[in-house]
């Protein structure tokens, strides 16, 4: 306690000192002069209580942690049934999973649909991330590059050359391939943070350029009017566009402006499954391995023959072409996209995803992506403190959980020994 | 020249001041276990790093069957042929040890993604080939009943037969391996010895190997090279090297 007493004053000391600048005195304008104006009682006593938090804070910290380390660490692992039972659940829980996902839409409102649908471009986006950062151990900031690439692809192609949903999805992926293969040609012989460094950098150089060629992206006021998906060429607007048919006037129902939200939806659910069987096929394929390889020791994977730069630029080259298929789906849905959706903000809230979920793992990121983005759904009255709740989920997360929600390896091939 | 497996010759290696590689030249045969040996710090590894790609010799030549291979990058190296351990062990400790040796196998694997989504007949046949081959090798280092271990829980002695076992699977032509009996006790330094003979009698492979032991070195080897702080010291045959009066001075007799 006496030892804690020092560090504790200090840092009560320089709370105090901190609250009082930013907080504590204002300079107003008063005609040309500027004077300097004391906050109101209210403030005085906020700062106050403040400081002592803090210095109780730190005047107990030993004792706290001592605390925390009791406090068994939350084992979600622990709660799943053992591996035998779990190994033989696992067909029936997926076919559960996807006849509700399937289903659910039917009997809940548009919102929630609509809801769903963002989530699951985030559990998207976070899948693809997670090749990179999470397989690979690559740190990429700037990942919203390649959804932007994929969205704008969309827009640009559909506006322009008038091309549907369904040609240019996988243009859309193979155009945010290219993209990541250019970008990580260079980049890939960087190591941990000046990569991370250059990925930020090439995210903002995309949404710049977005920004300001103005005659072809429309700039700041962005792509509008962006066609939806069709069914097999049925549309879902009230009116068919020329030469065009409806889906309610095809099957003789009424129009329901909930049945293209529930349509979107569904092709997001697809998208997704889509994305999950394939990763999950890689993850088992040499590939797969390799990238975990790689990320134990590069020199022993030099030494037996694999090339890392080639295989580091596999998982690049993949993780940008589903935030390519990502980016063409989101620009379907909105209708309308600008750089605005593309900021740096977006890259590190999918990055939180994969950090949250538990790198590497495929549940933990589709869990922590449905929960990065429902949470601040649910919590909307306390908007403004949304980034203050972000940070503070992450430092509790970091602090009791630093491998994440789920972490989970990859499912290793066994020899069968007769 | 063509007969020799590997040809290295006027190998220079300088780091800043410090010449760690001086003119070293040797010549390893088809089918010959041949060591490097030489006091703590004589440039041993260093020739290795050179040889395997990990570090830009200076000056001189590598010839891999007749062809220069000096500048080339590790891994295209390691996929002529020449294949190598390190002085600590480098296995890929979180994952399993048959997994090691799939990883070490990505070469006859199917790479194709295509083939591997829906898993074509050539992918599973591939991926059979390498699991057998992979059995196989476990079944000669007698590691078969630890397949499905996590590499890193193994014991050290197995973790050494595990890198061999590992650098085997990608059927290489020349095997060299840093210093693999440090750390063994005197069974598993005899099993080793074995085990190298084995080598290079049944597959046909030459072995180019540093080694402390000396026991092992002279028991075993066709052909010794002795380097002394980074320059050739001498060359020759286990009897020769064991009676030039040079090394007795510089190297066995300090011991
Ligand atoms: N990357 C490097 N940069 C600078 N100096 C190096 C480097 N690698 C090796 N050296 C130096 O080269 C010399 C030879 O080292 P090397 O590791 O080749 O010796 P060695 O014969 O393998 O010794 P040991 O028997 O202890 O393994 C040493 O003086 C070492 O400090
Ligand atoms: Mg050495």
């Amino acid at each position: 306690m006496q030892r804690a007493l020092f560090p504790a004053l200090f840092a009560a000391g320089v709370t105090f000192l901190l609250t009082c600048l930013v907080i504590g005195v204002r300079l107003e304008q008063e005609g040309p002069n500027l004077t300097v104006v004391g906050a109101d009682a209210e403030t005085w006593s906020w700062i106050g209580f403040a400081v002592i938090v803090v210095f109780l804070f730190q005047l107990f910290q030993q004792p706290l942690s001592r605390l925390k380390q009791r406090l068994p660490s939350p084992d979600v692992t622990g709660l799943l049934p053992d591996h035998k039972l779990r190994a033989r659940l696992r067909p029936w829980l997926i076919a559960l999973v996807v006849v509700g996902l399937f289903v659910w839409p039917f009997m809940v409102s548009r919102g929630a649909v609509d809801l769903a649908t963002l989530t699951l471009i985030y559990v998207m986006l976070g899948l693809g991330l997670n090749i990179v950062v999470g397989f690979a151990g690559l740190l990429d900031l700037g990942y919203v590059a390649f959804y932007a690439v994929g969205a704008y692809t969309y827009a640009l192609l559909s506006e322009y050359y008038g091309l549907s949903f369904w040609v240019c999805l996988p243009i859309a992926g193979l155009l945010a391939a290219t993209f990541g293969c250019i970008l990580g040609f260079p980049v890939l012989r960087l190591r941990g943070d000046y990569l991370a460094i250059v990925t930020l950098g090439f995210g903002e150089i995309i949404r710049i350029l977005l920004n300001n060629w103005t005659n072809v992206t429309g700039g700041p006021n962005g792509i509008g009017g962006i066609e939806k998906p069709s069914l097999f060429g049925l549309e879902f607007s009230r009116r068919a566009s020329e030469g065009g048919q409806t889906f309610h006037e095809f099957f003789g129902i009424s129009y329901n402006s909930s049945h293209k939200v529930i349509f979107l939806y569904l092709v997001a659910v697809l998208l997704v499954l889509l994305t999950i069987y394939v990763i999950n096929r890689i993850q088992r394929m040499p590939i797969g391995r390799a990238w975990e390889a790689l990320r134990e020791d590069e020199i022993a994977c030099r030494s037996l023959g694999l090339n890392p730069t080639v295989i580091k630029l596999s998982a690049f080259t993949m993780g940008a072409s589903f935030a390519g298929f990502a980016g063409c789906f989101f620009a379907a849905r909105q209708g309308f996209i600008s750089p605005e959706s593309f900021t740096f903000i977006e890259s590190a809230i999918i990055l939180a995803i994969v950090v949250l979920g538990g790198m590497g793992s495929q549940l933990g990121v589709i869990l922590a992506a449905i929960a990065m983005t429902i949470l601040p759904e649910l919590a909307r009255e306390f908007q403004e403190y949304r980034m203050l709740m972000f940070g503070g989920v992450m430092v509790l997360m970091m602090l009791w959980r630093p491998q994440g929600l789920l972490p989970m390896k990859r499912p290793h091939l066994e020899l069968k020994t007769s | 020249m063509s007969e020799n497996l590997l040809d290295v010759s006027g190998l220079m290696m300088r780091f800043g001041g410090l010449l760690a590689v001086d003119n070293v030249s040797l010549q390893v045969k088809p089918r010959q276990i041949h060591s490097v040996i030489g006091p703590n710090g004589a440039g041993k590894t260093t020739v290795f790093n050179c040889i395997s790609g990990f570090y830009k010799p200076t000056g001189g030549e590598i010839r891999y069957r007749g062809q220069p291979i000096q500048g080339m990058t590790g891994h295209r190296i390691s996929l002529l042929g020449l294949v190598r351990t390190f002085q600590h062990v480098r296995l890929f400790a979180n994952m399993t040890v048959i997994e090691n040796l799939l990883v070490a196998q990505h070469r006859h694997l199917n790479t194709n993604y295509f083939a591997g989504l829906v898993k074509t007949p050539s992918y599973r046949r591939r991926q059979r080939e390498a699991m057998d081959r992979a059995a196989h090798w476990l079944q000669q280092v007698d590691l078969l009943e630890f397949a499905n271990r996590e590499a890193g829980n193994l014991s050290y002695g197995q973790q050494r037969r595990l890198e061999i076992a590992r650098c085997m699977v990608t059927e290489p032509g020349l095997l060299m391996l840093d210093e693999p009996a440090a750390g063994l006790n005197p069974k598993e330094t005899s099993e080793l010895d074995q085990l190298i003979l084995r080598l290079r009698d049944e597959q046909d492979i030459s072995v180019l190997l540093i080694e402390h032991d000396m026991g092992l070195v002279m028991g075993i080897s066709d052909h010794i090279t002795v380097i002394n702080q980074g320059a050739p010291l001498a060359d020759g045959t286990p009897d020769q090297v064991r009676q030039n009066p040079d090394v007795i001075k510089a190297y066995l007799g300090e011991s």
